[in-house]
């Protein structure tokens, strides 16, 4: 194993960081630019869109299910348990609906494209693709990214949609909740701040994934080994920088509302 | 070899100084690794130059380079009266689409078919599919693999990816070729077969070529025949032949070009270390 000193370890991370906002850059820019390539777009739409749906309206309803679940047995205690419903679904959409969703289309998709490009990289495939006339990022990165940003929103409205049924399932039949009561308190207490931030997140996370798996996959570097490497480091890459996104986002939009502390 | 009617490649560009490939003092390293200290050659016209070297001597980097997907440190490069070693990245596909290359592991594209692979320029250059079918057809019958045409990569032997890889290279008719060690880990047979292919490229249809190889019987092979279109096939020069002779060698050792000349010059060079790589 090759140690680097302090000064070395800096040089490394601000020119990943570079080629990182290089890359993104690029990707953005690609999409306003010929050619333009709808088929690989719709291809990876179907696999990053359809292919996460079965997981993530899987971790919706059970995590609507169990908020509404945890929070019963505190909102018993100051007799609000009919207040489940509002508790559910600002938690679904204003947080737990984009963060889980991105989650686990990062588990899915950022290790995906990280070792689908990784491979392509180690076996000379991006740079055929390059001798061959076309630029990679065109081709590659630019339809991942346009497809996870567009999935993921969907996803996201989806996966609040499924939470808060999950929320419906355990307040009617375990807490005796009335079905009534549950909905109208969910939709009732729902704000534009909280739309509006639970919309927000996923676009932003969208491109996160997509960047940072196409990144990594292309900074693949040491064969087979390289390839695994990549995947690890672009799904925790991706989780942490989401999480962290996160927080400064909610900041950010409960600015804009007037509502931050 | 069934006959063929492969177009032939595009007319290229006359170049002011009559070469297609110029090389003017190119270093390059790889961080501490000083992997070209002054590179300096021509390639002409219809010429097939052969790169030999030992194994990290920089071949395969000199192609890399010359097809823009390396930048050196310092030094010109100029293919096809471009200058690509300033070339920014967008500029150089147009380039690229002039200039074919055939990679050392054939570098196909293992989710898509032989069809597509072969057809891959074409698509992105948006020509009519039925042309597109007629013209992968045609590249693959030049290889002899028109069979192949529905199946993947992994289904192919190693020396049936490398043809397909060729025709894939010469299917919209570039007026250079790299070649990339193309008979690298493949027996004798299948090797023959490809320097037949590379012989029949560069006497039938006159394209410019660098070739990196390890192996000097196919170098040797490559100088020493010539393509009869009459019978089709490759056919020793005879001794009394005296028409031009379309390949060259290059040695490089070091990073640094020690010989650069014709086969004869090469086989009655004095230096030691030229004389035991060649024995």
């Amino acid at each position: 194993m090759e140690f680097l000193s302090p000064l070395q370890i800096v040089k490394v991370n601000v020119l990943a960081v570079q080629d990182y906002s290089v890359l993104a850059g690029r990707a953005l820019k690609n999409i306003f630019r010929k050619p333009r390539y709808i088929a690989d777009t719709l291809q990876q739409a179907d696999l990053i869109g359809v292919g996460s749906l079965p997981i993530v309206v899987l971790t919706g309803f059970f995590t609507g299910a169990v908020l509404a679940l945890q929070s019963s047995a505190t909102l018993v205690k100051f007799g609000s348990l009919s207040l489940t419903g509002q508790l559910v679904s600002l938690s679904m959409v204003r947080e737990l609906g984009p963060v889980l969703t991105s989650l686990m289309v990062a588990g899915r998709n950022a290790s995906g494209m990280a070792s689908e490009l990784g491979s392509m990289k180690v076996t000379e495939q991006i740079d055929a693709m390059r001798a061959l006339g076309t630029d990679p990022t065109k081709k590659l990165v630019t339809p991942r990214v346009v497809s996870s940003v567009v999935m993921l929103f969907f996803l996201t409205v989806i996966s609040d949609l499924v939470g808060l049924t999950g929320g419906w399932v355990v307040s009617v039949f375990m807490l005796g909740l009335d079905s009534y009561q549950y909905w109208n308190q969910s939709y009732q207490y729902l704000e534009a701040q909280d739309v509006t931030m639970g919309l927000i997140k996923p676009v932003i996370f969208g491109f996160i994934i997509s960047t940072v798996g196409c990144y990594y996959g292309l900074a693949t570097k040491g064969g087979t080994q390289g390839v695994g490497r990549s995947t690890t480091q672009a799904v925790v890459a991706a989780s942490v920088l989401i999480l962290v996104v996160d927080f400064f986002v909610t900041r950010l939009v409960m600015s804009w509302f007037g509502s931050a502390v | 070899m069934s006959t063929i009617a492969f177009p032939s490649p595009s007319e290229p560009q006359a170049q002011s100084s009559g070469h297609i490939i110029t090389f003017d003092d190119v270093h390059l390293a790889f961080e501490e690794n000083e992997v070209l200290r002054g590179i300096s050659f021509h390639l002409r016209q219809a010429e097939t130059k052969i790169l030999l070297g030992i194994a990290g001597s920089g071949k395969s980097t000199i192609l890399k380079l010359a097809l823009g997907l390396l930048k050196p440190d310092s030094g010109r490069i100029e293919v096809l009266g471009e200058e690509v070693s300033s070339m920014p990245e967008a500029e150089l596909f147009a380039l690229r689409r002039r200039v074919g290359m055939v990679f050392q592991e054939s570098a196909l594209f293992d989710s898509l078919t032989v069809e597509d692979n072969v057809s891959y320029r074409l698509r992105e250059e948006q020509v009519p599919p039925d042309e597109i079918h007629e013209r992968v057809v045609e590249a693959l019958r030049f290889v002899e693999l028109e069979h192949t045409l529905k199946k993947f990569p992994s289904e192919l032997s190693g020396g049936m990816r490398r043809r397909v890889a060729i025709a894939r290279a010469i299917i919209n008719k570039p007026e250079v070729l790299l070649y990339d060690s193309p008979t690298g880990g493949l027996d004798p047979i299948t090797s023959t077969r490809i320097i037949e292919l590379i012989i029949k490229q560069r006497d039938v249809y006159k394209t410019s070529a660098l070739m990196v190889t390890h192996r000097l019987q196919d170098a040797f092979t490559l100088a020493s025949s010539y393509f009869d279109t009459k019978t089709n096939q490759m056919l020793p020069r005879k001794a009394s032949d005296t028409s031009e002779v379309h390949s060259s060698f290059m040695l490089i050792r070091d990073g640094k070009v020690i010989f650069d000349g014709s086969a004869p010059e090469l086989g009655q060079s004095k230096d030691e270390y030229i004389r035991e790589f060649i024995s």
